[in-house]
């Protein structure tokens, strides 16, 4: 006993080995981030994990900051912010690091989640980790969206309005649901009062679900692009030093090209209305949301007939009716709560689309729905664009639940590599 | 070759900066209905930076062309040392301006002479009363104005020097002006610039393209005081990145070598 | 000659990874400045460091207390006693931090200080009439119970200091601009 608990922290800094036998953090730590085994084939969509990471702290650090001097309320939001860009020490360079690290912050956690439907990394024994993925991806447009509310310009006001409208689908309660978010008869101080609040909470919550989502990929072990799992220690090499260079160099680049934005294109992003104080009265002439919720936008707007149900006359006057709004708002929900059972949608053995020829098609047309959703969000839902934004979420869904069920049975996969040592190796004679 | 590209997956990443490309533009596309024509700023571009000597006569068209009816209740008096105005200068400025103060030991409120430190004074006590002066018509706020239109600076020149005679088909009511550039082209705004106006320091009287494009000047540096130090701080940090990369990569290759 | 050659690739290796390790502490370092900048006076705050103050109202054996940065200011008219309480008073025995009065003011018959106790920064009471002046006809904290006398000098209790003299101007005889 007492030899095995010598042997365990073979720190040789004194004041590391004394707080590591009460609490051995050191030990968590060299395991999951300095022996932790690691595949050893992971190409530079693996280091999307660790710049994600790395924007939450960041979100999180310049958002205190910035919550230092910032006032929620209505009638001294807009100025507060203001305030912040003019006279605040450096104020500029924080809300321009905070507003464009929201953009950057879901630029990689989209590709992050490309990268796991990609390479099948929802797949068992990684349910788990997938769920709590999906759920951080929930947690972030809800802090993305409170977050935008806060200075209280025009598209914060029209934004909460029209999307806390949204509830008002609700059959019988929709109503009484608004009012409750709302805090009042219209979106106004108590409205902004709570989303700071929430806004300030939340990424703390995401914070929690990230350790979760870690800890469960640490339990399973990381996936990669063979989807092949490592069976020899040839297949694996220590975390640190490789993947920590490698993330360290991924993290820079990506840095410098999110730094570009912040100081040369801080606007690049944005919208005018975003710089006229909330006016109540006076909604801006088209408001659009936020890029990284176009897709979902547009889905939402997709749907414009009521659905009356037959011979329901007798229950209410005109029958019941299935409203387009609650259609939009269902399926903009579900097309997000349909990521929560990818991974029991999809049976395939076969994990990496590498060699899933058919699989890896379906998964380019889903970027070009998404790209034709986002860009059906940004325009009037009217004409050609409300076909093509219809067409898209028709594919949206029917890849998830009925094409990824069909090709998990019917499709033909090519011959896995027999270790990731023997993948790499194959690369390697390909190349040469 | 192209197979390998292929399956290391560059495809989905140019995927993914297509999606980033459209959705850029896609913003983008909602704006103003006859877009501007692009004019050369010298404050824009990557090391663009501000012509005070622009800035400061843009200002005076401000005050001799604007400021009777548009605040700009962002900016304070002391704000006017960034553009190359002295001390002096300001305090003489704002001395000029009345502001509200108090209440004073008998609990009254008091008018005294404006500091360097107060906010702009606006020409209006309120929303209201701006309408009310104004035919109904709300003369905006101008400290954001560049930021808080589509086409920012070219859009600001635009609509000043875009004042023209409607075409013959076009009946515009009393009180309202045609503009090229404006959405739907009825503004409610008179054309505030004429030529010969404005009498420059110089001795030389700007004509309505000289003084739009100063005041434009102005109004881009009241909506983006920090541009310039913005920029030079980019520049350090783009530097040290850079650097960095490329010594992360080479860290990378060569803690990688013995691997594969 | 080969394990030599090794020992190099070793050592450049090391030197690399220093470098890189060294230049990120530096980056998040640098990246630290703006963050705790933003939390010192921002310019608009800087921008209210003066006030001017018109003293032409403040009768003899008055004071007027105004607000200077957040802080109380206390300008008191003295009378000829008073004045002459707190020359007469410059080598007391009491003086926590002796100095001399004519340090302390630029015209005797004007003293200005900070009325911020030096102890733990309450409020001495005194600048109105009727409140308690102390011991030494000046001011008294009725926090821990500190003496001021009508310099503003400490004479007993528990503050270590003076009141302290702000920066001012007359730049009138009616007219001083403090800061």
């Amino acid at each position: 006993m007492a030899a095995s608990k010598q042997k365990k922290s073979g720190f040789q800094n004194p004041v590391i080995r004394w707080i590591d036998d009460r609490l051995p953090i050191f030990t968590m730590m060299d395991k999951e981030y300095g022996a932790y085994p690691t595949p050893k084939n992971f190409n530079y969509f693996w280091n999307f994990g660790a710049i994600a990471m790395v924007m939450l702290v960041l979100m999180i650090v310049t958002g205190v900051f910035l919550a230092m001097s910032y006032t929620p309320h209505t009638s001294m939001a807009f100025d507060s912010v203001e305030r912040i860009m003019r006279d605040v020490n450096y104020g500029w360079m924080l809300r321009y690091l905070h507003m464009n690290g929201a953009h950057f912050f879901f630029i990689a956690v989209y590709i992050h989640i490309f990268r796991g439907l990609y390479y099948g990394s929802y797949k068992r024994p990684r349910e788990l980790l997938w769920i709590l993925g999906v759920l951080i991806f929930l947690l972030m447009m809800a802090t993305a969206f409170m977050g935008y509310s806060l200075p209280w310009s025009q598209m914060s006001g029209w934004g909460v309005t029209v999307i806390t409208n949204l509830f008002s689908a609700i059959p019988f309660f929709g109503d009484a649901i608004v009012t409750w978010l709302w805090g009042g008869p219209s979106v106004g101080n108590p409205t902004l009062n709570r989303f700071f609040a929430l806004h300030y909470l939340l990424p703390f919550v995401i914070v929690g679900v990230v350790f979760l989502h870690v800890w469960a990929l640490h339990v399973s072990g990381s996936g990669n692009p063979s989807g092949v799992e490592p069976k020899t220690k040839k297949d694996t090499v220590p975390f640190h030093p490789y993947y920590t260079i490698k993330d360290t160099f991924g993290l820079t680049v990506f840095m410098f090209v999110y730094m570009a934005v912040v100081f040369f294109a801080p606007l690049a992003l944005s919208h005018a209305d975003h710089f006229q104080p909330f006016d109540p009265l006076v909604t801006p002439e088209q408001i659009v949301p936020e890029w990284y919720f176009l897709p979902f936008y547009a889905i939402l707007r997709a749907f414009t007939m009521d659905i009356v149900f037959p011979f329901t006359g007798w229950i209410t006057d005109g029958g019941i009716v299935f409203t387009a709004k609650l259609q939009g708002v269902i399926a903009m929900f579900g097309a997000i709560i349909v990521l929560f059972f990818l991974p029991w949608l999809d049976k395939s053995p076969v994990r990496s689309a590498r060699y899933r020829p058919a699989y890896r098609w379906c998964n380019y047309l889903l970027v070009v729905a998404m790209v034709l959703l986002g860009y059906a969000g940004a325009q009037p839902a009217e004409g050609t664009m409300l076909w093509i934004a219809r067409g898209a979420t028709a594919y949206y869904f029917a890849h998830f639940l009925v094409l990824i069920p069909l090709l998990s049975r019917y499709e033909k996969t090519l011959p896995l590599p027999k270790s990731i040592n023997e993948a790499v190796l194959k690369d390697k004679e390909e190349a040469q | 070759m192209i197979k390998k590209i292929l399956r290391k997956s560059s495809l989905p990443a140019l995927a993914f900066v297509l999606c980033m490309t459209v959705f850029a533009s896609a913003a983008y596309a909602a704006g103003a209905k006859v877009p501007p024509p692009q004019q050369h700023w010298p404050h824009k571009g990557v090391m663009g930076t501000y012509d005070l000597a622009a800035l400061q006569r843009g200002y005076q068209v401000y005050r001799e062309a604007c400021a009777s009816c548009h605040s700009i209740r962002l900016l304070s008096y002391r704000n006017l040392q960034d553009i190359g105005f002295t001390e002096d200068e300001v305090r003489a400025i704002a001395s000029d301006y009345f502001v509200m103060d108090g209440p004073n030991d008998e609990g009254d409120m008091f008018e005294r002479v404006a500091v360097p430190s107060d906010r702009f004074v606006s020409p209006f006590e309120n929303d209201a009363q701006a309408r009310y002066a104004n035919n109904g018509a709300l003369p905006l706020d101008l400290s954001l104005i560049v930021k808080a239109r589509y086409g920012g600076e070219d859009y600001i020149y635009a609509l000043l020097t875009g004042y023209a005679e409607p075409p013959e088909d076009v009946e515009i009511p009393d009180g309202m002006y045609w503009n090229r550039y404006y959405s739907g082209h009825q503004i409610a705004m008179a054309p505030p610039l004429m030529d010969g106006q404005i009498a420059y320091s110089s001795g030389r009287s700007a004509s309505v393209e000289e003084a739009a494009r100063d005041v434009t000047q102005f109004l881009a540096w009241a909506s983006e005081p920090h541009l310039q130090q913005r920029k030079q701080i980019g520049v350090k940090v783009l530097f040290f990145l850079l650097v960095f990369a490329v010594l992360a990569y080479a860290a990378k290759r060569r803690i990688w070598a013995d691997v594969h | 000659m080969a394990s030599k050659k090794d020992d190099e690739t070793q050592t450049r290796r090391d030197f690399l990874n220093l470098t890189v390790g060294a230049m990120g502490a530096v980056g998040i370092g640098a990246a630290m400045v703006p963050l705790v900048d933003s939390m010192n006076p921002a310019a608009d705050t800087l921008a209210l460091a003066t006030i001017e103050v018109d003293i032409s109202e403040i009768e003899v054996g008055q004071t007027r207390v105004v607000q200077w940065q957040g802080k109380p200011v206390f300008i008191k008219h003295r009378t000829p006693e008073e004045i002459e309480q707190a020359q007469a008073d410059d080598n007391a025995p009491n003086l926590t931090d002796p100095e001399p009065d004519s340090a302390r003011v630029q015209k005797p018959e004007w003293l200005i200080v900070v009325g911020v106790c030096t102890h733990l920064g309450c409020i001495p009471q005194g600048s109105k009439t009727g409140q308690p002046r102390g011991d030494f006809e000046g001011w008294f904290c009725p926090c821990h119970g500190s003496h001021y006398d009508t310099s503003g000098r400490m004479r007993a209790g528990p503050a270590p200091k003076n009141l302290p003299v702000p920066p001012y101007e007359f730049l009138s005889d009616t007219v001083v601009r403090i800061g």
